[in-house]
């Protein structure tokens, strides 16, 4: 077989070579000072992650901590372009089906063992097979074979071409996992999860429970110099006003995007030495919507959605609810992520012509339950925000709220009518979009599924045929898919979410990548 | 030997009282919707049925309710109160590790209302009508009338944020690696805003009710008595008006002391504050049951074992109270 390195690939590589030659390009449009070594940050995340064991917990929070400690075959720029992490390059055959990676060799765990292909064949092939939920179809549908085809070389065989294998190799998705740890061993139950080994620019040194988790500098990191600070602490402080509190008094560094309620944000910013980004979220691109169960009542016609649809104000919820943040949402696919079109029909705010639709429809005055999502203020302004626009159409609305628990319970079982929702994306349609659309995924107990119960056989075959079609072709299958979507609207898209984070800047190089929120001490460094 | 028998009787009796409470807790947290697994995934923002099905069978959720339910009383007996199933510890292992913290919240929150209650109280009976009592039963009313959540926030406003003097959140300083004095220090700066405002709402109500009971007692003819026999004015108030007045404050202290293993939810969260009450809520929204059901035994245990020994106390320390059979 003829290999062949694709362009993005190729740059890729120089740019490996490039670092492993120690020519460390430090951002050259950027001529700040030289990082400086040393120092201590402390962030807030919330809430508390039941565990940092990253292959078997993805929460969010576990992710911000965890995603320090283990690293993963690729990091991804802003752009989502694939640069080297554990493997220093990768090569793709030119029938697509056959990607090569070479991995960085003298990488040593936490504990000092070397890390070598063993253990991404165990992670990839056994650990991550079995255990995470998003890996595990992907690897089972997609891939033939993951083999060592060297000591510090994996390869993966593909059933048929799949071009968002790619962006699969992010540290949340596919953790490298030290296989002389868990190899024969009960993964859930392994008494090495609290204590995480990872080949990470950062070390778990300690977990107070209830108060924070203390990370230091892994001495042994491989790149020369790196990480630049010393230590870190992630801390747990349950109330949003107390944390907004302490970082104004200066106890904390960094709010971390989704532990500083929105409303706050505006007024830290205006502060000395305060710095907001909304960068680092651009593999997961936050896509909210009003989940609409469409199996019964006025909320199955498609024109009745159609008249919600013009009847929300979303540049309202924006600049008012969200403060300013995020993007008004016109398609299934985030503008942020691939094959993203603005060649689609765009429901601006328009109350009259809400009206009219509801007025066509099968619609009778019933009152219709919402759901508000428990995931604090902000998600409640917005839902007493939507009953307004939906009541001043004439459509009722009653709201319900619940906790966590409770949601997803109901959303599991179908056992709702309209709710927020926000669903990661993950950088290409394959991986986070027609999950919830196909029908294929109308399951019970799982709030992340097509618990719309909407089903469409022509989406459903565009979708298919567009995760294993060759590049080119990609574009316009998701094309159409839009469309259809967009006309029948089996949820309401609401605002491509920002979820800032807050920090001094003193902090610089803080968040550099498209996870940058998760993998941020390798290059991150204090201005002292 | 009849308080010996009593003793024995009353323990028999809390323990059957407390292994039905412990089967209601079981069914009572049920009740609610959801359980573990599903919080987990709906944090992670990604599931499939699998992922839920292995966790639930990691938690032994996967089991009919009646099984878990008798290898939960049977555990509870031998005074296992299993692993939490979020963190995958023994629960009591974790419940010790937040006791201090809590201990010294609740208990410095125990001090500090119960003294100043009683002097405020004694003071402001002492000045009935003047402007002092105006002052004190004014504050009093005002502490007892507010929300404690708020007069948290604001007084981490103004004396963390505006005046810098004390820390808003936490036990101590993290990352500052201090020992010895310069720790107890340290975590002595961080207990004073959240020892104060949970200590509030009780100082109030101490106040309260000393001044009025002081006032009652004031009146009554053995005082007046006192008062013909001589005796100085402060003797008076010391021996026999407010000893006699602080009983029902004693009664109401009882009420409080009942909290101080429970810990103060609202309290520990808004200021970070790493005790048991955090740890029973945040149990609560993670349907983390084990947790929930350790805590909720090891405070009903107190409970029973406290109201044991006030009654013990009160036979050795009043004869003429019978304890009952």
């Amino acid at each position: 077989m003829i290999q062949k390195k694709t362009g993005r690939a190729l740059a890729s590589t120089a740019l490996a070579l490039l670092l492993s030659a120690g020519v460390v390009a430090m951002q050259p449009q950027d001529a700040k000072a030289e990082p400086q070594r040393g120092g201590t940050v402390q962030l807030a995340v919330t809430p508390e992650p039941p565990s940092l064991m990253l292959g078997l917990f993805q929460n969010g929070p576990t992710q911000m901590i965890a995603g320090d400690i283990y690293e993963s075959l690729l990091r991804y720029d802003t752009d989502l372009t694939p640069q080297p992490s554990l493997a220093e390059s990768w090569e793709i055959s030119d029938d697509q089906l056959v990607y090569t990676f070479t991995l960085r060799e003298g990488v040593l765990w936490h504990d000092g063992e070397p890390f070598t292909a063993d253990d991404v064949v165990f992670s990839l092939d056994v650990f991550l097979r079995e255990v995470h939920p998003r890996w595990r179809p992907t690897v089972n549908a997609q891939v033939a074979s993951i083999e060592k085809t060297g000591d510090y070389e994996v390869t993966i065989t593909l059933n048929e071409p799949f071009e968002p294998i790619m962006l699969s190799f992010e540290v949340g998705t596919t953790p490298i996992i030290p296989k002389h740890i868990y190899e024969g061993t009960d993964y859930r139950t392994n008494e090495m999860n609290s204590t995480p080994i990872g080949t990470g620019p950062m070390k778990f040194v300690e977990w107070d429970s209830g108060s924070y988790v203390h990370l230091e500098r892994n001495e042994d990191y491989y790149l020369e110099g790196r990480p630049y600070i010393d230590e870190v602490y992630y801390r747990f402080i349950p109330d949003a006003a107390s944390r907004a509190v302490a970082f104004e008094t200066g106890t904390i560094d960094v709010l971390t995007g989704g532990s500083v309620e929105i409303f706050d944000v505006p007024r830290l910013e205006a502060q000395d030495n305060v710095c907001v980004t909304t960068a680092g979220w651009e593999l997961f691109a936050p896509h909210s919507w009003l989940a609409v169960n469409v199996r019964e009542g006025a909320l199955a016609d498609k024109t009745f959605r159609q008249a919600m649809m013009y009847a929300i104000d979303r540049e309202f919820a924006r600049d008012v609810v969200w403060s300013g943040f995020g993007t008004v949402a016109n398609s299934p696919i985030s503008s942020r992520t691939l094959f993203h079109s603005e060649d689609l029909h765009e429901y601006t705010y328009d109350p009259d012509r809400a009206r009219e639709l509801v007025a066509e429809s099968s619609y009778d005055g019933e009152t219709l339950e919402f759901l508000v999502m428990p995931y604090g203020e902000t998600w409640t302004r917005w839902a007493e925000a939507t009953r307004q626009n939906l009541e001043d159409v004439g459509i009722n609305v009653n709201l319900v709220t619940t906790d966590v628990a409770g949601w997803s319970e109901r959303l599991g079982t179908f056992n709702f009518q309209l709710t927020h929702n926000f669903l990661y994306q993950y950088g290409d349609p394959a991986l986070g979009v027609s999950r919830s659309y196909v029908a294929s995924n109308i399951v019970e107990g799982n709030p992340f599924a097509n618990v719309m119960g909407y089903a469409n056989e022509e989406v459903d075959a565009l979708f298919a045929e567009a995760a294993n079609a060759p590049s080119e072709d990609r574009p316009a299958l998701y094309q159409r898919a839009q469309e259809i979507l967009v006309d029948e609207l089996p949820v309401l898209w609401m605002i491509e979410m920002d979820f800032p984070t807050v920090y001094r800047c003193d902090l610089q190089d803080f968040i550099t990548t498209a996870i940058g929120v998760n993998d941020t001490f390798r290059d991150a460094w204090l201005q002292q | 030997m009849p308080l010996l028998r009593f003793i024995a009787g009353r323990l028999v009796k809390g323990v059957i009282v407390l292994i039905a409470i412990a089967t209601m807790n079981f069914f009572l947290i049920r009740a609610a919707p959801g359980d573990p697994a599903s919080v987990l995934a709906g944090e992670a923002g990604a599931a499939d049925e699998e992922f839920l099905r292995q966790l639930r069978q990691q938690f032994g959720l996967d089991q009919p309710i009646t099984t878990q339910l008798w290898i939960y009383l049977t555990d509870i007996i031998t005074l296992d109160l299993g692993f939490s199933y979020r963190q995958g510890r023994p629960v009591l292992d974790l419940i010790l590790e937040r006791l201090p913290a809590t201990l010294l919240l609740t208990g410095a929150a125990f001090i500090f209302s119960l003294t100043l209650g009683i002097i405020f109280g004694i003071l402001a009976a002492r000045r009935a009508g003047k402007w002092s009592d105006s002052v004190i039963t004014t504050g009093a009313l005002f502490f007892y009338a507010t929300p404690l959540f708020w007069i948290a926030l604001m007084s981490q406003i103004i004396f963390a944020l505006w005046l810098g003097w004390l820390p808003n959140t936490g036990f101590r300083t993290i990352g500052a690696g201090y020992t010895g004095l310069r720790y107890a220090l340290d975590v002595g700066l961080h207990l004073i805003l959240p020892a104060t405002t949970l200590g509030l709402f009780f100082t109030a109500l101490y106040t309260r009710m000393m001044r009025a009971s002081m006032l009652e007692i004031a009146g009554s003819d053995f005082v007046k008595t006192a008062r013909a026999k001589g005796v100085p004015e402060g003797r008076i108030v010391r021996r026999h008006i407010a000893r006699n007045a602080i009983l029902p404050v004693v009664t109401l202290a009882g009420l409080q002391a009942g909290q101080i293993v429970g810990g103060a939810v609202l309290t520990e969260t808004v200021f970070g504050w790493p005790g048991i009450g955090r740890l029973m809520f945040e149990a609560l929204s993670q349907r983390d049951y084990q947790v929930l059901l350790g805590v909720f035994f090891v405070s009903s245990a107190m409970v029973v074992l406290f109201n044991l020994i006030t009654d013990v106390v009160y036979r050795v320390a009043d004869p003429r109270i019978e304890v009952g059979r």
